[in-house]
């Protein structure tokens, strides 16, 4: 039997204790004495959260299936836990040897939202690691950060070694055939990040100097070490038909977020909607072969036995072969009691005709996404929905039985106005007098629609990387407005409308296109208690307000400045491949109302074919000229 | 058809919730190729039924879970491909049977290691037991086989009361119980164990029918070098049920010693339920 890291004693004193002993079904054990390389990977935040990411599950095997490394996990551990570990100095272990972490070769984190900035530095601490790299020494892991903020990784930079830019499928091996060979030859931390730095996506913070302009934006960012890369270029996987895939994914003991099967059927997103780091950073988009994802379907469900398998990628309805995929899925294994979950699908007829099959109608709803609420501002972010496309799907799973209907929107968006606020209140009645156009002994009672938004944050690689974010005041003014709006349509009482804070979205605003200098503030917030930020009931504003003031850096700097187009950003060192000329393009057809067609329909030369593949090569009718 | 699976839980697995057992055999039972019963409806979900949650914290030699199959192969290549299907080295034997009530269970409640000075108050020393047990001990902790005389004595002088009345609490209110009628027996070694538990056994005999299929598996409780444990059978089921823990709490308050959960490691031996004529108990796995 493994022997536990904790005694029974804490274990039974905490919050469900099988966050922290291992054990999962396909969990890889191997023999320390074995392999050259120990490998930690981190998710920042709590076990039923990390245990739900994909990306965590594609690493984990592809470093097991190397013979000299053994991939582990490690998650934050819940705040009653790190108050244990704190009180009698227990070192944070992984969940397969229950070894500490510090012990290891590589730490990785994996960086998938802003505000778990802070559980990276509760991880070090009590990892025992030194939260500052340039405090780390030969007895400390290699520290690496991957994932999409990683294509801003300025806020955070001087807590990394190396972020990796990109997928990890493409890049990883070299990585560690470095690392091997400098530990055999007994060369410093210093000499492999000069050898790593050498490797295209890999970026070393601690090899540039940021020199800043007397307006605090950046003038320069300056090498100290020669050989370094002008540009960290991302690494993709071009083969991803037949990119392995993890067919034996861990199976937690609880309940996590994502307990079902996820198939991963394509990455990247061809639509180009303008506020979407998503689908610009991920670009070309790429599908996965049907064939080969009927078998991983199969495979996965009997090595899992979970009774739910869901598809993922950014836009499903998009997959080339969803039909063919979908049918198969149900006609497979419908009958033997595994649902089918279907997330970021278009409501259409063949949409709402998969979900009767798979689902109760009366228990569910159907979701759609306008971001806007006129067509003037939903032209401005390219969102490719008309209210026609939305009121005809309305139309039709009303007539086929649903009743209720959940609506995405985001406020603060660029050259948004009062009469886009309030158009949303206007959509949302339209879809619920749609219902009441039907003969009343159709209906199945009242319709219920219910309208949520969310506070835009512009984000780095996207046209809107230039934009001023609304001050939370505004935002809350729109909230106003929009509610009062709402109240006052002939459906009103059949909406309900759902609203973010503003201010874990001001946060994420300043760390998205943020820089260096907010390195301080994160470990300020960090030893004043922040932890776990995105836990609304953890998450404390006042505390991060001290920090930056503090370090006398003022947010508004960040969030409320529009930036000038020759401005240096940040995140210029690193190329998502989309172009910069490109992304200005895009930003100045947002503002004179235009959209852009999506990558089928028409390339416009956003750069991403220089990686020599996906949706970039098809055969189009139309080629856009490179003039607007 | 249905079917009963025994199964043990130790390990690691004791830190598993009861709700979470649940579903880890669900999906063990898919990854073993199980033809299970699903009930119907949208959100479809396995005919399964425990006989009796396990607390959290607890080790268990004699678990039972009852399915509902649609089709079955030889029960050993069930029990094989249920083994299987679960990572660490569990072991299962499985009869074909009928819901049943559970009536008794037996349990052995072992002090942990390293836990010998939370004795110290009421057998040793300062505790309102002390006059009881004669002279104070004043020699090493390491020697166990007094301490474990010592423990014996106060568990006995425990029993022996008329009535043992506990404040039982519910979600809604408390009680006071006497427990004293839902103790079936204590013994302090295997023997004295065995010999007790068989006086109240029916007189079944095993029965290698072809429904029914087990793997001789060796007890999976935690042995502990202090040997300071008792083995208890209680009342147990949906009508009476009285966990070990409270007894343990029970016995520690009277012996002047205070009551530390983690401090004993409760393991279940088997559970029971009562053949109606002769009142005696038969163990789940060997009931038709």
């Amino acid at each position: 039997m493994r022997k536990l890291a904790l005694s029974d004693e804490i274990l039974l004193s905490v919050e469900k204790p099988a966050r922290y002993i291992g054990g999962e079904v396909n969990m890889v054990v191997k023999n320390p004495k074995d392999v050259d390389i120990r490998f930690c990977i981190c998710f920042p935040d709590v076990y039923e959260i990390g245990m739900s990411h994909l990306g965590i599950q594609i690493i984990y095997d592809i470093l097991n299936r190397r013979d000299d490394t053994w991939c582990e996990r490690v998650y934050s551990p819940w705040v009653d836990l790190d108050k244990l570990m704190r009180e009698r100095d227990i070192p944070l272990f992984a969940l397969e040897s229950q070894e500490p972490v510090r012990n290891f070769d590589f730490l990785g984190f994996t960086l998938q939202y802003e505000m778990c900035y802070t559980n990276i530095l509760q991880v070090l601490e009590l990892s025992k690691i030194p939260v500052f790299a340039k405090d780390r020494t030969a007895d400390d892991p290699i520290v690496i950060g991957g994932g999409p903020c990683t294509y801003n990784p300025e806020p955070i930079a001087d807590f990394f070694d190396i972020f990796y830019i990109g997928e990890f499928e493409s890049g990883y091996e070299e990585i560690l055939d470095i690392y091997k060979e400098c530990k055999k030859n007994g060369m410093t931390r210093r000499e492999y990040l000069e050898r790593v730095s050498q490797l295209e996506g890999i970026y070393v913070p601690s090899f540039y100097d940021v020199e800043y302009n007397d307006d605090g934006t950046i003038k320069s960012y300056r090498k100290n070490y020669d050989k370094a890369p002008d540009k960290v270029r991302k690494q993709i996987e071009m083969k991803l038909d037949e990119a392995y895939y993890p067919v034996k994914p861990l199976v937690p003991f609880v309940k996590v977020t994502q307990d079902r099967v996820v198939l991963e059927i394509q990455r990247g997103c061809i639509r180009g909607c303008r506020f979407c780091q998503a689908g610009m950073i991920y670009r070309p988009t790429r599908e996965r072969d049907v064939e080969y994802l009927k078998k991983c379907a199969y495979e996965m469900l009997k090595s899992t036995g979970h009774e739910e398998i869901s598809l993922s990628s950014l836009s499903s309805s998009d997959y080339s072969q969803l039909k063919e995929l979908v049918y198969f899925l149900i006609d497979e294994f419908g009958s033997k009691g595994i649902n089918i979950s279907l997330p970021s699908l278009r409501i259409d007829a063949f949409s709402l005709d998969v979900m009767g099959k798979v689902q109760d109608i009366r228990k569910s709803s159907i979701t759609f996404a306008p971001e806007a609420g006129t067509q003037r501002l939903r032209d401005v972010i390219n969102k490719g929905l008309t209210e026609d496309s939305i009121l005809n799907g309305a139309r039709e799973a009303f007539q086929n039985g649903w009743n209720r209907v959940k609506l995405y929107f985001m406020m603060g968006l660029p050259e948004e106005t009062d009469e886009d606020v309030e158009g949303i209140a206007v959509l949302a009645d339209k879809i619920a007098g749609v219902y009441y156009e039907m003969p009343k002994e159709r209906r199945q009672g009242k319709v219920n629609v219910v309208a949520s938004t969310s506070f835009f944050v512009p984000k780095p690689f996207t046209p809107f990387q230039w934009c001023a974010m609304d001050t939370p005041e505004e935002y809350i003014r729109k909230q106003r407005l929009l509610k009062g709006s709402i109240n006052r349509q002939p459906h009103g009482n059949c909406i309900k409308y759902s609203w973010h804070d503003a201010e874990l979205s001001v946060l994420e605003g300043v760390f998205a296109r943020g820089d260096r200098r907010l390195c301080n503030v994160i470990y300020d917030a960090y030893k004043a208690g922040c932890m776990y930020d995105s836990w609304s009931e953890y998450f404390d504003y006042g505390k991060w307000l001290d920090a930056f003031e503090k370090n006398g850096i003022s947010i508004s700097f960040y969030t409320c400045r529009e930036r000038q187009e020759d401005e240096v950003f940040p995140w210029d060192i690193i190329d998502a491949g989309v172009s910069k000329p490109f992304l200005l393009r895009e930003y100045r057809r947002a503002i004179s109302g235009k959209t852009t067609p999506n990558c089928r329909e028409m390339c416009f030369n956003c750069g991403a074919k220089q990686f020599g593949g996906g949706v970039c090569f098809i055969e189009r009718e139309a080629v856009y000229e490179g003039k607007d | 058809m249905k079917a009963r699976i025994k199964f043990q839980k130790y390990g690691a697995m004791k830190f598993i919730g009861h709700l979470d057992v649940m579903r880890y055999f669900q999906k063990a039972f898919r990854r073993a190729g199980y033809d299970i019963e699903y009930t119907q409806g949208f959100n479809p979900h396995q005919v399964m039924s425990f006989a009796s949650p396990l607390g959290l914290g607890l080790t268990s030699d004699a678990e039972y879970v009852d399915i509902g199959l649609k089709s079955c192969e030889d029960p050993e290549i069930m029990v094989g491909s249920i083994n299987e299907a679960l990572p660490d080295d569990r072991e299962h034997g499985k009869k074909e049977s009928a819901m049943s009530l559970v009536s008794a269970a037996d349990y052995l409640v072992s002090l942990k290691d390293g836990y010998e000075m939370e004795l110290q108050g009421g057998i040793y020393g300062n505790g309102s037991m002390e006059g009881n047990f004669g002279e104070r001990l004043y020699g090493s902790l390491e020697d166990y086989g007094i301490l474990h005389d010592k423990f014996r004595r106060a568990f006995e002088r425990f029993y022996s009361q008329p009535n043992i009345i506990i404040n039982k609490k519910t979600k809604k209110n408390e009680m006071m119980v006497d427990i004293k009628p839902m103790i079936c027996f204590t013994a302090f070694d295997e023997t004295e164990y065995r010999k007790k538990l068989s006086g109240n056994l029916a007189d079944f005999r095993r029965t290698e029918s072809s429904g029914s299929y087990s793997v001789n598996a060796e007890s999976k409780a935690d042995v502990y070098e202090n040997k300071i444990r008792v083995y208890m059978q209680l009342a147990a089921g949906s009508a009476v049920n009285l966990k070990p823990e409270q007894v343990m709490e029970s016995f520690c308050a009277a012996s002047g010693i205070s009551y530390n959960p983690f401090a004993w490691q409760v393991h279940r031996l088997e559970i029971y339920t009562r053949d109606e004529e002769t009142k005696k108990l038969i163990p789940l796995d060997r009931f038709l």
